[in-house]
């Protein structure tokens, strides 16, 4: 029931904080306001790092929110928005950057990281299944140990 | 083949030590100017000193200057001011002030209070010339050169250790290769 009633009260106040953002500017149809809310949550904030534009109150997040709203009414394409915000203040706002020569590394570690974890897991795989199909030999000495074993045992077994 | 594999981990600390150890002393809020190398913004704003003149990109013309974005709501501007009367009384160096986010009134008893190292300054009261140049928090100081082109972005206070360590070579460059 607690849990119910602080899924309830935290649903609630979400959505104030967000009826907060979105109440400052009117959108025609609702494409171009989730249009507008996908432009502001990839936009990254250059005075407060680890958030969106959509996230952070500061003055230069406002400024920005504006600026891409006043860009949308002039009828901008997302790609001129962005642009356009990123000659201003760098690469750094975008959170997700372009695919060139800088930026390789940063897309290309989480394949690497994968294919090195692949190739480990195949690795122990298929030296496991060589050691596993090599059954262990026993000499004759150890045999009629483990036979005189098993029968002592069945014999206590069955008594 | 397994001696070799008992070396990986030592490897694999040896690689993230290298990648840590470049981030050492790195500040990730200063950022580099996305301006660099491109000319002053187009603007038209008043001055903060003469209400009736208005100034554009043209006064970045002629001479090197800094370009000192500051407001009387920024207590680091009050920091660096003292600085910056330094800088243009013993260094005769050119500052633009742009008075960003702020009140003319403020800013002129600001001035006449505190000393004015500014040879003109410009009254941005909407922030709209500070976010074209990618302003995100005062002070910030551009070095722009005598054809109006941004060299340089310094983002926080200007202190005599800044002026030599930083924006002195920038000048010495921006002079030489004019």
């Amino acid at each position: 029931m607690l849990r119910i009633l602080c899924f309830v009260v935290a649903a609630v106040v979400s959505s104030i904080t967000f009826a907060d953002v979105s109440a400052v500017y009117g959108f025609d149809d609702r494409s171009e306001e989730q249009r507008y809310q996908n432009l502001i949550a990839e936009l990254r904030c250059p005075k407060c790092q680890n958030q969106n534009i959509a996230d952070s109150n500061s003055p230069i997040s406002k400024d920005m929110r504006n600026a891409v709203y006043q860009m949308m009414l002039e009828g901008a394409s997302d790609q001129e928005i962005v642009d356009s915000l990123v000659g201003r203040f760098g690469e750094f706002v975008k959170y997700k950057p372009d695919l060139d020569s800088r930026t390789f590394m940063l897309w290309a570690t989480p394949a690497i990281a994968v294919l090195g974890g692949l190739i480990v897991v195949a690795g122990i795989v298929v030296r496991s299944r060589r050691t596993g199909t090599a059954a262990p030999t026993l000499s004759a000495e150890e045999q009629a140990r483990i036979d005189k074993m098993l029968a002592e045992k069945n014999r206590n077994g069955s008594a | 083949m397994k001696r070799f594999l008992l070396f990986l981990p030592l490897l694999a600390a040896i690689i993230v030590g290298v990648v840590l150890f470049a981030g050492i002393g790195k500040d990730p809020t200063k950022l580099d100017s996305a301006l660099i190398g491109k000319p002053v913004p187009a603007f038209s704003l008043r001055d903060l000193k003469q209400p009736e003149t208005t100034l554009d990109e043209a006064v970045f013309r002629g001479e090197i200057t800094l370009l000192n974005v500051w407001g009387t709501w920024c207590p680091s501007c009050r920091d660096e001011h003292d600085d910056l009367m330094w800088l243009a009384r013993e260094k005769k160096v050119s500052i633009i002030g742009l008075n960003y986010k702020d009140n003319r009134d403020d800013a002129l008893v600001w001035l006449d209070r505190l000393g004015d190292p500014y040879s003109k300054v410009i009254y941005d009261p909407k922030g709209t010339l500070g976010f074209d140049l990618g302003v995100y928090g005062a002070p910030e100081t551009f070095v722009i050169d005598a054809s109006g082109v941004v060299r340089y972005r310094h983002v926080g206070v200007v202190n005599g250790d800044v002026w030599e360590r930083v924006l002195m070579p920038v000048i010495n460059d921006a002079r030489e290769n004019g």
